[in-house]
Formats: C-alpha cells, sequence, structure tokens
C-alpha cells in the first residue's frame, strides 16, 4: 500500500483498490415494465427505455393535457409533478419513474370544476392559446403549495422557467398573485 | 427529436454503479439529472449504446459536513444544495452561485456531480470550484483519485474523468468566516448559461488590506478559467475603485475567449473585466461587514 | 347602458364591449384541449423527413434501402414515388404583376434543394422513434453548388442564382409614387439619410406544426387535422391537388398553440404529403413537427435592408421620403409581395407626407422561405419611418413629440387618402382616427413633460436611462371576406359556425358576445364552432388582424337576420307585431307584458313544422341565417408606443423599466382580448429587439436551431405594459371594430431604439441588438461614430 502524501492543492492521491468483487451492476436492457401512478391512478405497462416520460403519459396513459414544445428542456410545457415536485416530463424517460407518483394538470380540476389557481387564469386572461398553460399551471400549483404567501420574486423565479408566446406573462403573473393572496390552493 | 436506441441500466449503490462503468464504460454515458444530456440524446448529438441511470443509487446523494468543509455526493440535487442551511453557513458562494443555474425546476433535478461532470464553459459551478479549491473523487473499480479543478477540467466538455470512472463525490472546503464573496454573472437572459460570469473570494487583513484573492470566470474559456496576475494585483493593497479597476483591466488584457452567436470574444473580455471590478468590491464588502 | 357581464335580467345583458372570461377556458385549463398531436385515432402511422443538410445542392443519389429495412418501417416516399401531378411545384397564392419570379416549393425535392431543412425523404413508420431511426438511415448525395446567403450580395448583377433557370435573384422589382420626391428633394431645406436593417426571426409559437390525415377508401373521404391558420384554403387546395371533390376533403383546425402567421401556408410540402401518404397506406398518419425542424421547416420573415430618405422644411415638417429596400424572400416565394409590399405602404404612418416613393427588390436567398409573422412588414415601415424622424428631431433640434405633432394628419382630415395601393390591392384610405390625441395620451402616460429632469437626476445617481417613442398606422380588417351561420335549435341553444380558425385569440368567446347581444342570450348558452370545414367551408383565414373585423361582423348580420327572422315568426306565435317584441333571457317577448312570452327553442321548433306551410317570405325553415362580410378596403388602427429604459454601461444590458400602450383599434368587442394581444406582441416585439436573431453562416446553415440560441423572452425580460385606449369607430363596417392582434409587435423595435438613442446618444439603425451590440454602442465603436457623420446634407 503506498503512503498516502497529504498536498490539498495540487497533488492526485490514490487509495488502495478495493479488495473484493461481489458486487454486480443489473444488465443493460432495453424495454421495461413500469408500475406507477399518475394522478392516484396505477399504470403498469412495458416500455422501450428510451421513451420519455412525456410520450408515455401523453399515449400510453391517455392523458393529452401535457404538452410537447421543444424537446429539449427550455420551454417548460411539458411540466408535471414528480412526486410532488416540478419536472420537464420531456427530459425524463418512462423507466426512470418506476414506482413514482406523477400529477399532471388534469388532477387539478375539470371543466366543470376547476382549481381557484385555474379560476383565477380565466380572470386574469392568463391563456390565450392555451398550449403551455398546463405547464404555468404545475409549477404555479406546487409554488403555492409550499408557499403561502409568496414574494413576487419568488412567482417571478418560479414561472421564470416557462416560455409564454401569447400573454406577455404579467397576466399570468398576476393570476398566482391572486390565487396566492386568495390563499386557497 | 427521440434519442436514438440504447441499452439502459440502473445501479441500486455506488460499487454497482463503479461495476458498470467498468463492464461499459467506453460505450456508456452517465445519466444524473438528465438536463443536460437528454437534451443531446434527443438531438441525437450523443449516441451511447449504453446509458447509466444513477437515479436509484441513494449512496451517491448527500451533504456532510466534514472538518474542513463540506463533502457533497455527486448525485445531490442542486436545488437541495441550494436550499441547505448548512452549505449557506459554510460555503455562501455556493448557495448563491446556483441561483443563476437555470431554473427551479431544473435545479429540481439537476445535480452537482452532473453539472461539474459534463464541464460546460459556460456553466457556473466550475468557476465556484476552482475559486473555492473544491476537491474531486473519481472512484472506479481501480480505487479513488483527488483531483483539484486545475486538474479535473481539461477543456471545452471534457473533464479527467476516464471511461470507467464516476466523479462521486466533491469536497469543499470552508470558505474562511471573515472572508468576502461574490458571484455575478450576465446572461442573455435571466436563467440562461452565462456569457460572462465570475466568482470571487477575498480575505482581509487587519488594516483592512487585502491578503488573499482569488477569481474564476465562465464564459471565457474552454473551463473555469484564473487570472493569477490580477489576483496577485490585489494583495498588499485595499479594495477600491482605483484598485478593483486595475484588476479589471488585468483581467481583460488576459483573457482571450472565443466569439459566439451569443457574444464576441471583445465582448467577453470586455465584461470579465467589468465583473472582475464589481465583485470585488462587493466581496470586500462583505468581508468587512463579516469582521 | 351596460351592467356587470355575469348579471343576466329581463331587461337583457349587454354583452358586447364587456370583459367577459372566456368560454374556451375551462377546457383548456383542464388540459382537455384538442390540439393536433392529441388526435390519436387506431392504427396510427407517424412520419418523419429526411431534411437537407445542404442550403444548395444538386441531388446526385438517394439510397432509401437501408431506411425501408428497418424492423417498424412501413413505406419511405421520394420525390420518384410521387404521382406526376405532385411533383410540381406547389400553389402561388398572391400573385402580382411585378412577381416575373413566383417560384414556390415542392413536395419533396427531387432535383435540387435550395434550402437547409427542406424536405427530401418521408418516412412513414409505426412511431415516431423509428420514423427518426430510419431517416438516420437515409443515405443521400449531394453535389453542393453556390450558397447565396448574404442579401446584398445576392441582389447583385452576377450573383450565383438561387434557381438555376433564372440569371438574376430578383423575384419582383416594385416601386409605388405618391406626388415626386425628386422634385420635393430638390427644394428641401434638409435632406437626412439612413441605412436601416431588421433581421431575420421566426414566430415560434410554443405548438409546433402538426398534421393528422385520414383516409376512408370506402366513403372516399380525407380528413385531416392540420395546425393551420387556414383550413378552408387548405381543403380547397387539397382538393385541387390530390384530385377530390372539395366535399370529399375535410380539413379541422382543432385547438392551435399559437399561429402568428407562419401557420398560414398553402401549402407546405408536409401539408401534401401526409394526406398523399395517408391515401396511399390506408392507415391515418401523423406528422408532429419537432423543434428543430421547426427552425428550419417552417416560413421566417423580417430580413429586410433599407436606404432612406427624409426631406424637410426648416420647421421639421416632410415634404418627401424616399426609400429603396431589399426584401429577403428565402428559397420560394409562394405568399408573394405581401410583406414588402406592407412595410412599403406601412412606413407612411400616420404622418402627411406629400412625395413619396417606396422601391422595393424581393430577392432569392438559400434560406427558408419566408412568409407574414405577425407585423407583416409594418415593423419594418415603423422602424425605418420613426427612425426619420427621431433623426430630423436631432438634426433640427426639434422635440421628438413635437415633430411629429406638426407631421400628423390631423382629426378632421379623415377619411384620408395616401396615394397608395394596399396588400388588398385596394387603395389606401385611412378611414378614421385620432393621431394626436393618442399621441398626447401616449405622453401624458408616460411622462414626457418632466422626463427632461428625471433623466437629469438619474444621471446625476450614474445611471443611464432613455425615453423612446414610436407611433403607427395599422391596416387590418381587410377581405375579401369572411361567413358565418348562426342557428337556434329546437332546443333553445345557439350555435354558431365561422370560416376563421382560432389560434388562442379569443374567437370563442367575443363572437358569442355578438350573438348574445343580438339573440338576448347568456353568452354560455352560445356554441361557437371555429376552423373546421365540415362546419363552414366558404372563407379565407386567420392573419392580417382581420378576424374580428371580418368574421366578426359575418357574425353580427347573421345574428342579426336570425334576430329578425326570430321576431317575425314569434310574431305569429304570440299575436303580435315584431316591432312591439323583444328578446331577453333566452325569451322573446312582447315589450310592456313580460308574461306573453316564448322560448327561442319553441320559435325555432315553429319555424319549421312537420305540416301545414310557411311563408316564401320567410326564405327557409328554422332560425339559421348564413352571411357574409366583404369589406371594400382595410380599416385602419392606429397607437403610441413609450417606453423608459435603463442601460448597464459595463455590460450591455438592458432594462426595460416602463412600457406604454396607447391603442386604437376601434370600438372594442372584449377589452380584456384586446389587451391580451397587445401584451403578447410587446413581449414578441421585445424579442425582436434584443433577444431574437436567426443566425446563418456563409453556407447557408441556421446556426440557431433551438431554444438555446434562438431566445424568446421570459418574464424576466418583460415588463408590465401600461394601456391606454382611444377609440375612432370604423366607418366601413357595421360593429365599428378595427383589427388589433398586431398593434403589440409593431413599433416595439422603433421604441427601444428610440430610448436607447435617447440614453446615449447614438443613432441606432439595425434589429435585432443584443448585450454584446448594446456595449459596442455604449463604448462607441467606429461604426455608430461613422453613421452619426455621414448621410446628410443642409442646403
Amino acid at each position: 500500500m503506498r503512503s498516502r502524501r497529504k498536498d490539498p492543492h495540487t497533488a492526485s492521491r490514490r487509495v488502495s483498490p478495493t479488495r473484493t468483487r461481489t458486487v454486480v451492476a443489473p444488465d443493460p436492457v432495453t424495454e421495461v415494465r413500469v408500475s406507477l401512478r399518475v394522478n392516484g391512478t396505477p399504470i403498469t405497462r412495458p416500455v422501450e427505455v428510451r421513451r420519455t416520460l412525456v410520450d408515455f403519459l401523453r399515449e400510453d396513459a391517455g392523458l393529452t393535457g401535457t404538452h410537447i414544445g421543444c424537446e429539449h428542456g427550455v420551454c417548460g410545457a411539458c411540466t408535471i409533478l414528480l412526486d410532488g415536485q416540478p419536472v420537464r416530463s420531456c427530459l425524463l424517460f418512462a423507466v426512470q419513474v418506476d414506482g413514482a407518483e406523477i400529477t399532471t394538470v388534469e388532477a387539478l380540476g375539470t371543466p366543470d370544476a376547476l382549481s381557484p389557481l385555474q379560476e383565477a387564469f380565466a380572470d386574469h386572461h392568463a391563456l390565450q392559446c392555451g398550449f403551455c398553460t398546463p405547464g404555468f399551471l404545475m409549477t404555479a400549483h406546487a409554488l403555492l403549495r409550499d408557499h403561502a404567501n409568496p414574494s413576487d420574486e419568488a412567482i417571478r423565479d418560479a414561472l421564470g422557467g416557462h416560455l409564454c408566446r401569447c400573454t406577455g406573462y404579467q397576466p399570468i403573473f398576476d393570476a398566482v398573485r391572486a390565487a396566492a393572496s386568495r390563499g386557497t390552493e | 427529436m427521440k434519442p436514438a436506441p440504447f441499452k439502459y441500466l440502473a445501479p441500486r449503490s455506488r460499487p454497482e454503479a463503479l461495476d458498470a462503468l467498468r463492464r461499459y464504460g467506453p460505450d456508456a454515458k452517465v445519466l444524473a439529472g438528465g438536463q443536460s444530456l437528454v437534451p443531446l440524446l434527443a438531438m441525437r448529438l450523443a449516441r451511447p449504446s449504453v446509458i447509466i441511470d444513477l437515479n436509484r443509487a441513494p449512496d451517491l446523494a448527500f451533504i456532510r459536513s466534514t472538518t474542513i468543509g463540506l463533502t457533497i455526493g455527486a448525485m445531490t440535487r442542486q436545488g437541495a444544495v441550494e436550499a441547505d442551511a448548512v452549505v449557506a453557513a459554510r460555503a455562501p458562494l455556493l448557495a448563491d452561485s446556483l441561483r443563476w443555474a437555470g431554473h427551479p425546476e431544473i435545479r429540481t433535478r439537476g445535480t452537482i456531480g452532473g453539472s461539474l461532470a459534463h464541464a460546460d464553459p459556460s456553466a457556473e459551478l466550475p468557476a465556484v470550484a476552482a475559486v473555492l479549491g473544491a476537491r474531486f473523487v473519481l472512484a472506479s473499480t481501480r480505487g479513488e483519485r483527488l483531483l483539484d479543478a486545475a486538474r479535473f477540467f481539461l477543456g471545452y466538455l471534457s473533464t479527467a474523468l476516464q471511461p470507467d470512472e464516476l466523479l462521486t463525490q466533491v469536497r469543499w472546503p470552508a470558505q474562511p468566516p471573515d472572508a468576502g464573496w461574490a458571484f455575478l454573472e450576465v446572461a442573455r437572459r435571466h436563467g440562461d448559461f452565462a456569457l460572462v460570469g465570475v466568482a470571487a473570494l477575498v480575505g482581509l487583513d487587519g488594516d483592512g488590506r487585502c491578503a488573499a484573492a482569488r477569481l474564476a470566470f465562465t464564459g471565457v474559456g474552454s473551463g473555469p478559467v484564473r487570472v493569477p496576475e490580477a489576483e496577485a494585483s490585489m494583495i498588499g493593497k485595499r479594495i477600491t475603485d482605483a484598485t478593483a479597476a486595475e484588476a479589471s483591466r488585468i483581467v481583460a488584457g488576459a483573457l482571450d475567449p472565443d466569439s459566439d452567436v451569443h457574444a464576441s470574444a471583445s465582448y467577453r473580455k470586455h465584461v470579465a473585466g467589468v465583473l472582475a471590478a464589481r465583485a470585488l468590491t462587493q466581496a470586500a464588502r462583505r468581508a468587512r461587514s463579516a469582521s | 347602458m351596460r351592467t356587470n357581464s355575469k348579471s343576466c335580467c329581463l331587461m337583457g345583458t349587454r354583452w358586447f364591449g364587456e370583459r367577459v372570461r372566456r368560454t374556451e377556458d375551462p377546457r383548456l385549463l383542464a388540459g382537455a384541449g384538442t390540439f393536433v398531436d392529441d388526435i390519436q385515432p387506431p392504427r396510427l402511422l407517424h412520419a418523419a423527413f429526411y431534411r437537407s443538410p445542404e442550403s444548395h445542392a444538386r441531388i446526385a443519389r438517394v439510397d432509401t434501402t437501408a431506411a425501408k429495412a428497418v424492423p417498424g418501417v412501413v413505406a419511405v416516399f421520394t420525390a420518384q414515388d410521387l404521382p406526376e401531378h405532385l411533383r410540381g411545384p406547389l400553389p402561388r397564392l398572391i400573385p402580382h404583376p411585378t412577381l416575373i419570379h413566383h417560384k414556390t416549393q415542392v413536395a419533396l425535392a427531387g432535383e435540387i434543394v435550395h434550402h437547409v431543412g427542406e424536405p427530401v425523404v418521408m418516412v412513414v413508420a409505426e412511431n415516431r422513434y423509428i420514423a427518426e431511426d430510419a431517416v438516420d438511415l437515409v443515405d443521400v448525395e449531394f453535389e453542393p453548388l453556390p450558397a447565396v446567403v448574404d442579401l446584398e450580395d445576392a441582389a447583385r448583377a452576377g450573383s450565383p442564382t438561387v434557381h438555376e433557370d433564372l440569371d438574376t435573384n430578383i423575384a419582383a422589382h416594385y416601386t409605388q409614387r405618391v406626388g415626386n420626391v425628386e422634385d420635393a428633394f430638390a427644394q428641401a431645406r434638409h435632406i437626412f439619410r439612413e441605412r436601416l436593417v431588421m433581421d431575420r426571426g421566426a414566430s415560434s409559437p410554443i405548438e409546433t406544426r402538426g398534421i393528422v390525415a385520414t383516409w376512408d377508401d370506402r366513403t372516399r373521404q380525407l380528413t385531416v387535422w392540420d395546425s393551420t391558420q387556414a383550413p378552408i384554403r387548405i381543403r380547397n387546395f387539397l382538393s385541387l391537388l390530390l384530385k377530390l371533390p372539395q366535399h370529399s376533403v375535410r380539413v379541422i383546425a382543432p385547438d392551435i398553440g399559437g399561429g402568428f402567421g407562419p401557420k398560414i401556408m398553402m401549402c407546405y410540402p408536409e401539408e401534401i404529403m401526409l394526406p398523399h401518404a395517408a391515401m396511399v397506406l390506408g392507415r391515418p398518419v401523423k406528422w408532429i413537427e419537432d423543434r428543430r425542424e421547426h427552425f428550419v421547416a417552417t416560413n421566417h420573415e423580417r430580413l429586410q435592408i433599407f436606404d432612406a430618405q427624409i426631406g424637410v422644411d426648416d420647421d421639421g415638417h416632410i415634404l418627401g421620403v424616399r426609400v429603396e429596400f431589399l426584401h429577403d424572400a428565402g428559397a420560394y416565394i409562394a405568399y408573394g409581395l405581401i410583406v414588402p409590399i406592407v412595410s412599403s405602404t406601412t412606413l407612411v404612418g400616420p404622418y402627411r407626407i406629400p412625395n413619396y416613393h417606396a422601391e422595393f427588390k424581393a430577392v432569392f436567398t438559400n434560406k427558408t422561405q419566408v412568409s407574414p409573422y405577425r407585423g407583416a412588414g409594418r415593423p419594418h415601415g415603423v422602424f425605418v419611418m420613426e427612425r426619420l424622424m427621431d433623426r430630423v428631431a436631432l438634426e433640427l433640434r426639434l422635440d421628438r413629440a413635437e415633430i411629429r405633432r406638426r407631421n400628423l394628419i390631423p382629426p378632421d382630415a379623415f377619411p384620408y387618402d395616401t396615394g397608395l395601393i394596399y396588400q388588398d390591392a385596394a387603395p389606401l384610405i385611412y378611414d378614421s382616427g385620432n393621431y394626436s390625441l393618442v399621441l398626447s395620451k401616449t405622453l401624458e402616460m408616460i411622462g414626457y413633460a418632466d422626463w427632461p429632469a428625471r433623466q437629469v437626476k438619474a444621471r446625476l445617481d450614474g445611471r443611464t436611462v432613455g425615453l423612446g417613442l414610436a407611433m403607427y398606422v395599422e391596416g387590418t380588417g381587410i377581405g375579401p371576406y369572411e361567413g358565418c351561420r348562426v342557428t337556434v335549435e329546437p332546443s333553445g341553444r345557439v350555435f354558431v359556425a365561422t370560416s376563421v380558425g382560432t389560434q388562442g385569440q379569443g374567437h370563442y368567446t367575443i363572437f358569442a358576445q355578438i350573438v348574445a347581444d343580438a339573440l338576448g342570450v347568456n353568452v354560455r348558452d352560445i356554441t361557437v364552432t371555429t376552423g373546421d370545414t365540415g362546419a363552414f367551408a366558404w372563407g379565407t383565414g386567420t392573419f392580417a388582424s382581420r378576424a374580428a373585423v371580418v368574421a366578426g361582423n359575418a357574425v353580427a348580420l347573421a345574428a342579426r337576420a336570425v334576430r329578425e327572422k326570430t321576431l317575425a315568426v314569434a310574431a305569429g306565435l304570440l299575436e303580435a307585431a315584431p316591432d312591439d317584441l323583444d328578446l331577453a333571457g333566452g325569451k322573446v317577448f312582447v315589450r310592456g307584458a313580460p308574461a306573453r312570452a316564448v322560448t327561442l327553442g319553441k320559435v325555432a321548433t315553429a319555424a319549421n313544422p312537420l305540416r301545414g306551410t310557411i311563408p316564401q317570405a320567410w326564405e327557409g325553415p328554422g332560425l339559421e341565417a348564413t352571411r357574409y362580410f366583404a369589406p371594400p378596403r382595410g380599416t385602419f388602427a392606429a397607437g403610441c408606443h413609450a417606453a423608459v429604459v435603463e442601460i448597464d454601461r459595463g455590460t450591455g444590458a438592458l432594462r426595460i423599466d416602463r412600457y406604454v400602450v396607447v391603442h386604437d383599434c376601434g370600438v372594442v368587442i372584449n377589452p380584456m382580448i384586446v389587451e391580451g394581444q397587445i401584451r403578447g406582441g410587446v413581449t414578441q416585439g421585445i424579442g425582436n429587439a434584443f433577444y431574437e436573431a436567426l443566425v446563418y453562416d456563409e453556407h447557408g446553415q441556421l446556426l440557431t436551431q433551438t431554444f438555446m440560441d434562438y431566445l424568446l423572452p421570459t418574464i424576466a425580460e418583460v415588463p408590465r405594459v401600461e394601456i391606454g385606449h382611444v377609440e375612432t369607430p370604423s366607418p366601413l363596417n357595421p360593429l365599428g371594430v378595427k383589427g388589433a392582434g398586431e398593434a403589440g409587435v409593431i413599433p416595439v423595435p422603433a421604441v427601444i431604439a428610440s430610448a436607447i438613442d435617447d440614453a446615449l446618444g447614438t443613432r441606432i439603425t439595425e434589429m435585432p441588438l443584443s448585450h454584446a451590440r448594446l456595449l459596442d454602442l455604449v463604448r462607441g465603436a467606429p461604426g455608430v461614430a461613422a453613421a452619426a457623420r455621414a448621410g446628410g446634407r443642409t442646403a
């Protein structure tokens, strides 16, 4: 075994290699059977490992409310909640969410029974074409769930990861601000 | 924009991950937060035959206090580091720099190790690692080695990681409690990669003169860039508009960045100088109020 | 009398003019919209395209053997596989006498590719993943030809040509003149000249394009879902090109995730290939454009280079304006000369310009084709004119607002004939407006009077701030026509079918508001259908800020006709005269005796009896009417924007501290929706001014093909827009409305340039800017100083 030199700024340091090799990585596969819950409903499907979560949700789970805007993680239209946290579903593979809890826009409300946040969006004209809207809703929903009275800056920060081409953003901010002030999310 | 076909495995622990890299390393890409890798897969700019997903290995994500500072597991989410009270206390520069890294949603998945191993020349963390003297643990079934930032970052999107090696943790020395620090960045839009960014750390002596100064830049080279002459120019002097301006001139003169669609080389040089002066001034203010 | 939009009483609720919440919102909010990608018929196949990586090349060899062999691939199409009638150039949309070389795109390139991204091969497979795997294996050998990229180079004699059968890249050369600008300049005391450039941009809706085509061989019906702004015209072209009767083709534009112009094209190659594939393969086929494809496959706009001159007297009165410009058409020019014509006719703006010369050349380049994108040439015209006005103010040491005031067309001068011909081939006559009021309101809102003092104070605080101003007149509501059918069913529910499609503008609601007032029903009891040729099949499309004007008035005419029919039929039921009847709360009742009433549903039933007779005067049974509105010419909206900006001199960062819009779009159907249009437009304008640039290299490769490089503004980059209204009704349509869809975007580059000049003492003549460009200006880059010296004379 080599002696250890201590030179915190420049040198690299070697330690002895692991002696046993009883740990073996799983075999690589091309298909996996995933089981997860989407909006509380269990779903089990075989999926190709490269199948993105957003495609799984839209086609395998039949939930088309989550939209694809760019497929490279910039526009935020595909945002869903993974175990309660907003994430871009175009940057996840379905295999990665085996055993997880996914929440999509369909869980927030129905056309006849919108959530208070959704009502606020309608009140403030915070959507026009509606394509980016589900993504914004999921992020805003998580924000208001975790912060009873978020600052203006916190709202802007959260919304900053979403692109909208129609509204000019201020109505969306106003809707989230109003929903927060109502304290009912 | 669908990825090309690949095989997939998700090791359940650090030893399994190292074994996976031993077997498949040269043909594989490691999937950490996915915020950088998955777009490359979607655009088919990366076509690995194997993806090793580290998100099922809980022993790779942790934040530990140590005698010298912090050790952060490579799979620790950026959002977790940004929000951690111990990080805020012992390495506030690290916590603060993360506010500039993308958006909250990206930091929910993006990892410390993933960003560092990806080594984007416009990313925030490499510059912070360089300034704070972070050390990188590169592990494989052959053993571990410890590198500093200068030896870890080799060039554009390129690090010292061998095909069978994994960055498993990063060790951050705690910032001296009376040190001043600042992280400043100019980006085209809030959350974008930096056009130019700087991480600064300064120490003042009893007379308020600069006893130590470190500056690391992002967006101006193929990796994080230090400018030793600028750092040396501050030693023994008070940090004033004039001395900061001198450092600014040295920085602008020393750098040799590239141009791209977002900014020219001359822009990056000039703005690096501007940010250097502002960062030194801000850091000095923090140091004075800390002492 | 206007009442709360949510109340409904026997007196009747006035919906028109109210901020009515949108009918379409609940399903969009709940994720229950139907966008093209949400259409998932059984046995669906998926298409992907091999697109040219070359900007200009001969196709030497295409080998699809490996692609065809990929498991799950069902078919691979090349140009050779297409029937003869689908191989040629696709339709010429808007001819013009000066458009000599009206080149158009093809369904699949067979011999030559003319821009990066042009489709060469279509793969159809069981899913998109497999289709892309197969596209990867398509092997094409190209023989590169000279790439024509720079606009000015392309316009020069002797340039390599984009089209091999032409000896020029000039597709059209068109001049419009009013008066005699040469004489005017000979006498002008001052002439100032500028070179101005606005560079390429992309509309980038968050939803890319997409098509689903299904063919039923037994009924010989083709059904196409298409993210198009013009479903009826697509239907007509598909019928023509695929040799099907019009009634065998149904095109549905369902929910569309933003249009902004480039989603109106008849036809994109994919719009032919998908239906063709569905017919050949006997299974539904879907293509959803991915974002990288979108940057090269969906039309661009915005690049024009101007040489502009203005002649004025000592008091700054405009004697003449002369512009010559180059318009970058891209590789084809299917849409014709609309954009440059709009540029040249919008340029004159709200000013009296007695002598005007606008001359342009539309030029081919080896880049993606150009067609209108929100603004459609108006931003260019406004940028040029407003920069000239600021230049005159600077040179003559006159206030910028004053110089405009002196030249405005006065409120009593309408209708005002500019002497020009507009994009609809009709005379450009401003029908109504009050430009002085628009200007003064803007100045008041932005605090123009005490701006100099505020600026001085800011400078003393070490801050670099500037205020900018820009005015515009916007041609809207052009023809040829749109239509509407209103039907009251026996249930009492009202159904409205219109010819225009919707991409977020609130048509489902504003058209319902019009009908609700006419028939006395609640807006929520009205169902509006747009964009389905199966429901309504005569129309043009949603573009050029015309849907509210043209379709809205067709809706009003149809609703009024149904109202009159209702009263006539109800008169019989209630044994009263039609004049004594009113409509409210879904009922017809005798005025003064509300108990004598009958529901609309009953009237509808009575209008379609099983037996007996009906008067010929009814012109048919039921409570239904179809009407068209064909405006004689466009109606002109106007506005003024003002902005206060702050510049970081060290980094070139730009912050917009205040942004004011005063807008006149005549009578307003729903103020909430108009304001939404303005906010969205301003945001796209900010993108055009500072963030969005399509960058081509010298080989014609597009370097900005993702959202990481083509930068759309986020919430952080956009200020809160303050909006004021002026209302000069249009005399050209019964509702008095003018269009509002593009107003937000039009003057933004001009305003931002004006504000930065005020802050830095520069003279900005190019858009878009950026951090780097702004820093160059701050540091006094040589180019700026030179521009300040050159280009002007004072007699």
